[in-house]
């Protein structure tokens, strides 16, 4: 491999990883308030690109601001999932939320196949995004350095809202303990219907962002990017904002690598990427930058 | 009077009782099953398809003066729900005879439950060897993939092209099986092993192709073949461009969609392809006696999928009303005895194996629009 070919799957690694970054802070967020493993996150990632897609076929606002709204819409919906699906099994064993979010998952993918149709959408994409101009002898399109520094972004919001903010000392206090949060009189429902909200806008700007990417939509399009998301939070540990990134980033690159290095395994990428989960949740289950967390009885 | 009523309910059940029977005998409908794939990434193949078969419904609704009732289910563009619709189809809908499925491997995973059920099933697209081979019960209304490749191939050593590559999707025997014939007939015309200088995988369901494209390109290929279906191409093509490569973009029928020019934009622009019809191209003048009531039904111009659902069903009303009967097995012979039926996409002869032996028409992709470039004869 020559150091220009090289150097193009680096950015091309950079490029996917940080899509699977920007997936994977979602669910590990909401994964290190709640402890729940929300399955319906590619579907809400799903959602929200169809969001956009409406929002921009109906109105023709300026890009930036059908963004934004598609974003809030996509968040209040995940704030009604919230209240449908988990909330009235706050009480119950952890399995039963679990199996809700499946529930919920499957649900929301087959209401997609009748409401948008089976067949894939167009997604718009303005000029900018799909661009590409050499680097040196490396190619890159526009989008591929937006997604990362628009991820890098996030994280760092996200943190600031989780370690900086009111809401984020209430956020800490709810994982650490419930019923304790709930006597010092944190409002637990207002909390944790906050985190779904700020989780889902998160995955519909992740569907935004990979549809930029790849730009077709159709129901099933959250399915793929959801389990790499995350393997990838899985592999920065579970709950972690920056281990998500990092996780993202490295599977990403360990994907393209594997097809650069090894061409004649390239159709076995998915393979890999769950082998990578498996060795992981063997060797260190709670990721590269997770805690331990001892399950209270 | 209440006596008189009493009687008079007896007679009419009693009338009933001889009538319903006797209508039904009449009125029981011909059941045909349709499988194919409605949702999923080739939803849109299965969707045009099943325009055609309504269509040819819609214009044959009858047969041995009994009515034809279409049953359909969604195989999900999945080799196992392939399967579970088929069984669903023999033995919940009751059906005689099958079309579909859009997709070998669908139609290799359907092939194999109506063929121990002893039903008789025609594909209408499937274009893999194996989706016919050893099999009794199994037809195909078109051409298939050693030709297309063959096609494919000769195609691009007569656009100078002596260095090519291969992307190919390892989930679909219909993308293998193409590569396969397309590299075979390639090198035996450069004459040289290694004038296939990459051949680079993915799977249904991958969008990043970056990487493989990127071993492509670095490759020095002149040309890339991509047997793939339509909404992997449009990625594909808008990546290879974004890539900075101007090369040559060919693909199989699998792309005659329109989903590859609204999703794949400028960059789907050049793309050549080989598929069944061109409604540019009619092959026979029942072509346009099919056109014209596609327009007026749907309003825009059938592609090769829509013509080849429409072929498959009258192909199949055909068999039922040569075999005179709606036993499976006279179905199935008569199918097999197919002979010069004017179909749309050509005149068809089932052969020995069950496939049709028909000319591929070459399109490419001229300001968003399928041009018809020629037709290539077997």
């Amino acid at each position: 491999m020559t150091w220009a070919v090289f150097a193009q799957n680096i950015v091309n690694g950079i490029s996917l990883g940080s899509l699977y970054a920007l997936v994977a802070i979602g669910y590990t967020m909401v994964y290190g308030i709640l402890r729940l493993i929300n399955f319906a996150h590619s579907d809400v990632f799903m959602l929200g690109a169809y969001m956009l897609f409406y929002i921009d076929f109906m109105f023709r606002l300026p890009w930036w601001l059908t963004f934004v709204l598609a974003a809030v819409l996509t968040g209040v919906l995940g704030i009604t999932i919230e209240r449908v699906a988990y909330r009235p099994l706050r009480q119950a064993p952890r399995i039963s939320s679990l199996i809700s979010a499946i529930g919920i998952s499957f649900f929301i993918q087959n209401l997609g196949l009748v409401v948008f149709g089976g067949r894939p959408k167009p997604f718009p994409v303005p000029q900018f995004f799909s661009q590409s101009y050499m680097v040196g002898s490396v190619y890159m399109a526009n989008i591929s350095w937006v997604v990362p520094v628009f991820s890098g972004l996030l994280m760092l919001g996200l943190t600031m809202l989780v370690y900086r903010t009111k809401v984020g000392l209430a956020m800490r206090a709810i994982s650490h303990d419930m019923d304790t949060s709930s006597l010092m009189s944190v409002n637990v429902d207002g909390i944790i219907a906050i985190t779904f909200g700020v989780g889902s806008a998160l995955a519909a700007a992740g569907g935004i962002m990979w549809a930029l990417k790849y730009p077709q939509i159709n129901p099933l399009m959250g399915t793929v990017p959801g389990i790499k998301a995350f393997i990838a939070a899985v592999l920065g540990g579970i709950g972690s904002i920056p281990g998500a990134m990092i996780g993202g980033m490295l599977l990403g690159m360990l994907e393209i690598m594997l097809v650069a290095l090894m061409p004649t395994l390239s159709g076995f990428r998915d393979a890999f990427a769950y082998l990578v989960l498996i060795v992981i949740l063997l060797a260190r289950p709670t990721g590269l930058l997770g805690r331990e967390f001892r399950e209270k009885v | 009077m209440r006596r008189v009523t009493g009687f008079l309910v007896l007679v009419l059940i009693a009338l009933l009782a001889f009538a319903i029977p006797s209508v039904s005998a009449q009125q029981e409908p011909i059941r045909i099953g349709v499988y194919e794939p409605m949702t999923g990434p080739m939803a849109a193949g299965g969707q045009m398809t099943w325009e055609g078969i309504v269509l040819a419904h819609e214009m044959t609704p009858t047969v041995l003066g009994r009515p034809i009732k279409l049953f359909l289910a969604d195989n999900k563009s999945d080799k196992v729900e392939s399967a579970n619709a088929v069984a669903k189809l023999i033995e919940q809908d009751k059906v005689i005879a099958i079309i579909g499925s859009y997709g070998s491997s669908n139609s290799i995973a359907g092939g194999d439950v109506a063929e121990k059920a002893g039903i008789p099933m025609m594909t209408d697209s499937a274009t893999n060897p194996l989706v016919t081979l050893d099999k009794e019960y199994m037809f195909r209304a078109c051409f298939i993939d050693p030709f297309q490749g063959e096609v494919m191939a000769k195609f691009a050593y007569g656009e100078g092209v002596r260095k090519a590559a291969i992307l190919k999707d390892v989930a679909q025997d219909y993308s293998v099986g193409l590569s396969n014939y397309f590299k075979k007939t390639f090198i035996a015309l450069t004459g040289d092993p290694k004038s296939i200088v990459a051949e680079v995988a993915y799977q249904t369901g991958d969008q990043d192709f970056s990487a493989q494209l990127t071993q492509v390109i670095n490759s020095k290929a002149e040309a890339l073949f991509v047997p793939g279906y339509f909404g992997d191409m449009a990625l594909v093509a808008k990546q290879l461009r974004q890539l900075g490569s101007k090369i040559l973009l060919m693909g199989g029928d699998a792309i005659d969609a329109p989903e590859l020019v609204t999703i794949g934009g400028t960059a789907a622009e050049g793309i050549v392809f080989s598929t069944f019809y061109s409604a540019d191209a009619p092959a026979t003048p029942e072509a346009k006696k099919f056109v014209d009531a596609f327009k007026a039904k749907y309003g825009k111009t059938p592609n090769a999928n829509g013509a080849l659902g429409y072929d498959t069903y009258n192909l199949v009303v055909d068999a039922i009303r040569r075999a005179n009967s709606d036993d499976p097995k006279k179905i199935r012979d008569a199918m097999a005895s197919t002979k010069d039926f004017p179909a749309v996409t050509g005149s068809t002869t089932i052969d020995e194996s069950g496939d049709a032996t028909k000319d591929a028409v070459l399109l490419k992709v001229v300001d968003g629009k399928f041009t018809y470039l020629t037709t290539v004869k077997p």
